[in-house]
């Protein structure tokens, strides 16, 4: 017969604590840190994307005459460090805008609205989200609908004979 | 046969004895079930019949989809291109379909019999959590085709989180997986939708059926029998006691036959209609897109779309979370008193209208009048009336300076704006002048981009759609 021993049978105290409190205390805080220690590993790899920011760079899109004054075009280009199976989810695209001889201007294709890809009417002079109607003028301003900013602009630079814009991330309105 | 029969037994007894499976089946199986439950009680077996469905076919399916940006599309065609594929994605999709219909109506059911009163309120608030799960697995299901639609639907869904007051830009990043749509974007989803969401469905439903089984399943309802949290256990035990009947098979072929239906429907279904078919191939430079969800969610789409801009976060973020908490209050503000919904008017309202809203919202959606057409037919010249002069440039300019996205003639064109069949009998040509230079809150002003004679002929084209000419206003 197996001998029954708990605290009621064997009151051997440790301090403030009988021998009952004192293996349950043990015996949470034995699983309670492996737990908490496991999890950090787990849960900073999750929320990895979330602390670390990409690497802002420049990237060509076009050259300075490809574009003809006042004209609109979509150009695609490449995020800053993409994975090396991320295949076309690699590549964003933006609207870039002409303005002056030395002069363009880069919108981002989302619409400020909920993020979908505006689609350019060169006819109207107008931006139109396909979504819910949205339409920016051709500076990005707010047309009509129910975007509540203007499109999101992308830093231009010319560099050399080449148009360049700076990589950023998928513009979140909030 | 005898002796091998015999012999089978003895391996069963050996095996029972080691394993105790009699010791946790045996009192499954022989649960005692208040009587009369009937037919409106199969919904949660048929669900969990629904859950198993997608699991096995899931499975499957997993053996040969790739979960990289770069190769689930094709993985996918090769799926439904292959012998048996085809089928098997269409009992995924309809399995999702189903699995979403049956734990709707099983809730419906709990709610109108009161079965969510003392003592089942654990019951129904395990039950809401797995029906917001499985909504979970439907909008991550949804994603995982990877095609044009599921890229911006991320990006939809990160830009809604985005609107989350202070988290919501790190919510939209957990969700993109990084800053943008990228390499890591699917497969975070795809871990969501394979391990992830379904580890939380496996462990709420097993703590879910152990309620039912601890709490027992309810009974029938009946007008007048009030529930009271004193007496009703004991009322409960007495009623097994003397008309209980076990639940195999008394009450489980029901729920065996219904079930065997649905896996049967399903099975019929993708056969008959196979896979929904793939979007256009995945890139985020490709934008001739129009993002929407699968049809068990269009409702909140149109209901988001047909909200004022004013209020729309506030229906992003407050619809979800009030809906939610009102049905966790549920249990608590109304744990006792008349089951029947013969006695519950406001209950059998509360599911009418909320059946109506889903419908109408739901085929809203499905229409979606909202978004512009950007690739509009342009107006034949029968409609236009004319083959020159100011109305035939003016049909021309109708549709190459975008009015035809939104406005709709004689069935040719939009719907996001009002249709123009016969505005020629409405408004003036001063009137629209004045409309087309300025816009309004919903429509773009013209004024710099169209010349005075353009304007010209666009207004004299519009003054022609009368209400006179009922053989160019119909299509």
């Amino acid at each position: 017969m197996t001998e029954r021993r708990d605290s009621q049978s064997e009151p051997t105290t440790f301090g403030p604590m009988n021998r009952r409190q004192f293996l349950t205390s043990i015996s949470l805080a034995a699983a309670g840190l492996s737990a908490v220690l496991a999890g950090v590993p787990i849960v900073g790899f999750l929320v990895s994307p979330l602390l670390q920011k990409d690497p802002e760079v420049w990237r060509a899109v076009a050259k300075v005459n490809d574009l003809q004054v006042g004209e609109t075009k979509e150009v695609v280009f490449s995020d800053p460090s993409p994975l090396p199976w991320a295949g076309v989810a690699a590549d964003t695209a933006a609207w870039l805008r002409r303005t002056g001889s030395q002069d363009f201007v880069a919108f981002a294709i989302n619409c400020t609205h909920l993020g979908c890809p505006v689609n350019w009417l060169p006819q109207a002079n107008l931006f139109m989200c396909p979504c819910h109607g949205g339409v920016y003028n051709n500076d990005g301003t707010v047309a009509a609908g129910p975007p509540p900013e203007p499109l999101v602009k992308y830093p231009v630079r010319i560099n050399g004979d080449q148009v360049e814009i700076r990589t950023s991330p998928l513009p979140i309105t909030g | 046969m005898n002796r091998f029969m015999d012999y089978l037994k003895r391996i069963w007894a050996v095996v029972d004895d080691r394993t105790g499976i009699s010791e946790l089946v045996g009192p499954l199986l022989n649960h005692l079930v208040p009587p009369n439950t009937g037919w409106a009680y199969v919904f949660g077996s048929a669900t969990l019949i629904a859950f198993t469905i997608q699991v096995v076919t899931g499975i499957a399916l997993a053996t040969a989809y790739i979960p990289s940006t770069q190769d689930a599309y094709n993985s996918l065609q090769f799926i439904s291109n292959s012998s048996f594929g085809h089928v098997l994605r269409g009992m995924h999709y309809f399995g999702a379909s189903a699995m979403v219909v049956l734990v709707g109506i099983h809730a419906v059911r709990v709610f109108l019999m009161g079965s969510f009163k003392f003592p089942r309120e654990a019951n129904w608030l395990t039950g809401l959590l797995l029906l917001a799960l499985t909504l979970g697995m439907g909008f991550t299901g949804q994603l995982l085709r990877w095609d044009q639609n599921a890229i911006w639907s991320v990006v939809v869904g990160a830009e809604m989180a985005g609107k989350a007051p202070i988290v919501g830009d790190l919510i939209a990043k957990f969700l993109l997986a990084g800053q943008t749509i990228g390499g890591a974007t699917l497969s975070r989803f795809a871990a969501f939708h394979v391990f992830f969401i379904p580890a939380l469905i496996f462990g709420f439903l097993g703590f879910h059926l152990f309620l039912v089984i601890r709490n027992g399943i309810s009974e029938p309802p009946e007008p007048g029998r009030v529930v009271d949290p004193k007496t009703y256990r004991s009322w409960y035990e007495k009623l097994l006691q003397e008309r209980g009947v076990p639940f195999w098979p008394h009450v489980a072929w029901r729920d065996v036959v219904f079930g065997a239906g649905v896996v049967l429907v399903i099975l019929a279904l993708a056969l008959i209609f196979g896979a929904p078919p793939l979007g256009s191939p995945p890139d985020p430079t490709l934008i001739q897109a129009n993002p929407r969800p699968d049809w068990y969610l269009l409702w909140f789409f149109a209901l988001l779309a047909m909200s004022p801009p004013s209020l729309e976060t506030a229906v992003i973020l407050l619809f979800p979370l009030a809906g939610g908490l009102l049905l966790m209050a549920l249990p608590f503000v109304a744990n006792r008193g008349e089951r029947s919904y013969k006695r519950r008017p406001w209950a059998v309202g509360a599911v009418l209208m909320v059946v109506l809203m889903i419908g109408t919202l739901g085929v809203a959606g499905k229409r979606a009048n909202w978004s512009p057409d950007f690739n509009p037919t342009p107006l034949p010249a029968a409609v236009v009336g004319a083959d020159s002069g100011p109305v035939a440039e003016g049909a021309v300019l109708f549709n190459e300076r975008g009015c035809q996205n939104c406005h709709m003639i004689a069935g040719y064109g939009g719907r996001r704006g009002p249709d123009l069949t016969t505005v020629g009998s409405r408004l003036t040509a001063g009137q629209m002048t004045i409309r087309i230079a300025n816009g309004g809150t919903n429509m773009p002003a013209f004024a710099g981009t169209l010349s005075p004679d353009e304007m010209n002929k666009l207004v004299a084209f519009l003054q022609s759609r009368t209400t006179a000419n009922p053989e160019i206003a119909i299509k």
